[in-house]
């Protein structure tokens, strides 16, 4: 058997080819295949927090940004029953923040209301959390709006493997969980977050935005009126490929 | 003279008028009314919770007060948020100051359209007492289908002005600190242009139409009607202005208060008295005092204050509303459609003059200056005068915020003109429906949209109660969310 015929699996029926060292995530995005994610970035580490990316493997629920690929493996993706499972985590994600979409700089350009859309969600089915935690405005350049963190990790390690510096960190345990800022006050104007690092432009929801700019975008030119979730993150694949490695 | 003394009838809420709303007649042992009291009960407090929030979302949040005239929150926020940025109304560039009259232009039409066809004309075009499950536009459209249609299409037209700026035709995208997102394309430009000359046609047929009703229906004018002072913006020679100006005020002969007053000091014009049954509060002009400085805003108020207007039609359509006056000031109360209609065709002129400028299609549309903590946007929204107030710490969080809604300002007004229809209509201690429709009817001359000041919306049941002098409950009634009229008390 040749090594093009060993290294493939199944998404929904479609063989799919992957390289050693691919997860199904990474797999599946090179085939322009989605499954949908918002703590997962081509070009960091994976870190399988926001469960989103569920698949059924060979009858198992597993995370597929952390799952590597292996051969033969049966995946099952674009189901009814995971659809529903991904839009019960994105309503738990929007009751447990602030996700006020109307006033939201980031409207359009939000991973987290396009997946709602995506996956057909209609109302946020349980009991709002309100959460009323600290809004970080000390930073001259950003902002860093607690309420509407998703605790995806993407700012932290952002910031420790892209831009060398270790400005973010989650704290706290369960609905206690939340973003912290490494600096001698823990506010975000002592830290070396520059507006430049990644680690300020990667938040898919619009809980670390640029300061005193908003709705600069018209209705009609932002990311997800001009592409859907899928198109956007199968780009962003594109541009980043990369392979995880565990170090 | 004490409460316990009075008989109160309370009604409650209002429908057709957007949010809640509930009146309570105090009445006197000779069975007089001898105060209304408009209560607003809910309470939504966008002043407190935009607390804490970067300034930058400000327009975003006030302009969810309103489902009909989000625009003027937006904009009157924006000019707030513009001088935060250092950046005043005459500085922004001519293609933002243009795109965003064409804006507020494309917003109180469609409002006046909205709240004359859609809202009042039942009343105006079927009587008051008329059959309740006819009087709406629905009815209208069956039968009067062109007044019907022509007024859904002139909303219509207004959402497509709001919709070509702001992306959206409610709760659009336009303003940023000291401009906008973007101007107009000359397709869209075009595309609005197509339909302007009937649009300004109906517009006229729709003064026709309520200066007709007005004159025909003298009954009509003495209805809620008020002998008040009136508040409202003008431009720099006197003339009609809705987006920027100063304030002017008058009193009822037209004799002056104040002229080309700059809104930004509106603090040291006017005071806002709180009183204990109710979250809407009663401003007053502090150099006439709390007694005598109610006054009226919106419609009635700008076209009794403009010395012109600075389109051809509607300073026409002016000179004959202020010629039924003999030349003073109109005070009927049911008046203020007439003058909304006078204000529609002004927008749309006003509209098809900027739609042939140059500048809506410009690209300079963002100018910055230095950070300041305070910033006061003003503007004539569809019902009135309209204020937003903010202050920001040195982060750029609000602070404390100030909103002083049109509706708020004809709250004293409101009041008075339910009182003046109550004492003419309640018979004996029996509430009936007529008096329901009648006092309705006066709300509505006003403001169709309790909303921006109440704070709630979609209709609510209704319910009336005659309290006696010793406060018993002697008779009720009550209207559910559907219209349905039923006795709940005897």
């Amino acid at each position: 058997m040749n090594q093009l015929l060993e290294n493939t699996l199944t998404i929904d029926g479609q063989v799919v080819p992957f390289s050693a060292g691919q997860t199904i995530m990474d797999a599946a995005l090179a085939a322009g295949i989605y499954i949908p994610h918002l703590c997962h970035k081509p070009e960091l580490k994976p870190h399988g927090s926001c469960k989103l990316c569920t698949v059924d493997v060979d009858g198992r629920s597993m995370s597929a940004c952390t799952f590597p690929a292996s051969q033969g493996m049966q995946v099952a993706n674009n189901t009814p029953a995971l659809t529903e499972v991904r839009k019960t985590l994105v309503q738990m994600l929007f009751v447990e923040g602030n996700h006020l979409c109307p006033t939201c700089d980031k409207t359009g350009d939000c991973t987290l209301q396009a997946l709602g859309y995506h996956l057909g969600m209609l109302d946020g089915h349980f009991p709002p959390f309100y959460p009323r935690r600290e809004v970080d405005a000390s930073h001259p350049d950003l902002i860093l709006d607690r309420d509407r963190c998703i605790m995806c990790g993407l700012c932290v390690r952002a910031s420790q493997q892209i831009d060398g510096k270790n400005v973010f960190a989650l704290s706290g345990r369960g609905a206690q969980n939340h973003v912290i800022v490494n600096s001698p006050s823990g506010k975000l104007g002592d830290s070396d977050l520059n507006k430049d690092d990644l680690a300020a432009h990667i938040c898919p929801v619009g809980a670390i935005l640029p300061k005193n700019h908003g709705h600069e975008v018209p209705i009609g030119r932002r990311t997800f009126d001009l592409h859907t979730v899928a198109e956007s993150d199968i780009a962003t694949f594109n541009l980043h490929k990369t392979e995880h490695h565990d170090d | 003279m004490s409460d316990k003394h009075l008989r109160r009838i309370a009604i409650d809420p209002i429908s057709r008028v957007e949010g809640h709303g509930k009146i309570t007649l105090l009445m006197d042992q000779d069975n007089h009314v001898q105060e209304a009291r408009l209560h607003i009960v809910e309470f939504r407090g966008f002043e407190k919770f935009i607390q804490g929030r970067p300034f930058t979302e400000v327009p975003y949040f006030v302009q969810r007060l309103c489902g009909i005239c989000p625009v003027s929150h937006h904009l009157a926020a924006a000019k707030a948020v513009d001088q935060l940025v250092g950046v005043d109304p005459e500085s922004v560039t001519p293609t933002t100051h243009k795109l965003r009259r064409l804006l507020h232009f494309g917003q109180v039409l469609q409002s006046h359209a909205l709240h004359f066809f859609h809202l009042s004309s039942p009343d105006l075009l079927f009587g008051f007492s008329s059959n309740l499950a006819h009087r709406n536009i629905v009815g209208v459209l069956e039968d009067y289908p062109d007044i019907g249609l022509k007024g859904v299409k002139l909303r219509k037209y207004g959402q497509q002005v709001i919709a070509a700026i702001a992306g959206k035709r409610i709760h659009g995208a336009a303003t940023v600190p000291g401009g906008m997102n973007k101007s107009l394309s000359d397709e869209e430009r075009k595309a609005l242009l197509v339909d302007i000359k009937d649009i300004i046609q109906w517009s006229q047929d729709a003064v026709d139409l309520n200066e007709q009703i007005h004159l025909q229906h003298p009954e009509n004018h003495g209805f809620a009607t008020l002998t008040t002072s009136y508040l409202g913006m003008v431009g720099k020679q006197g003339e009609m202005e809705l987006y920027h100006g100063g304030l002017r005020a008058r009193h009822a002969d037209g004799s002056a208060i104040i002229d080309q007053f700059d809104y930004t000091n509106y603090t040291q014009l006017l005071r806002e008295e709180v009183r204990n049954w109710s979250y809407m509060k009663f401003p007053y002009l502090t150099s006439l005092g709390r007694e005598n400085g109610w006054y009226r805003v919106g419609p009635l108020a700008r076209v009794n204050l403009a010395d012109f207007i600075t389109t051809p039609k509607a300073e026409a359509a002016r000179q004959k509303f202020r010629a039924f006056a003999h030349g003073g000031y109109v005070h009927d109360t049911l008046a203020y459609h007439w003058a909304r209609m006078i204000e529609m065709l002004h927008c749309a002129e006003a509209i098809e003059e900027l739609l042939h400028d140059p500048d809506i299609m410009g690209t300079d549309l963002v100018v910055k200056g230095t950070a300041r903590r305070e910033g006061i946007g003003v503007i004539e929204a569809p019902r009135g005068t309209l204020f937003h107030h903010y202050q920001i710490d040195e982060q750029g969080l609000i602070e404390k915020a100030n909103l002083i809604v049109s509706t708020t300002s004809n709250n004293q007004a409101m009041n008075e003109s339910v009182r003046s229809v109550a004492n003419q209509y309640l018979e004996g201690q029996e509430i009936t429906e007529g008096l329901l429709n009648h006092l309705e009817v006066a709300i509505r001359a006003y403001d169709p949209c309790l909303s921006c000041a109440t704070h709630a919306l979609g209709k609510m049941p209704l319910q009336v109660e005659l309290h006696n002098a010793q406060g018993d409950v002697i008779s009720s009634l009550s209207k559910s969310a559907n219209g349905t009229i039923g006795c709940t008390f005897d």
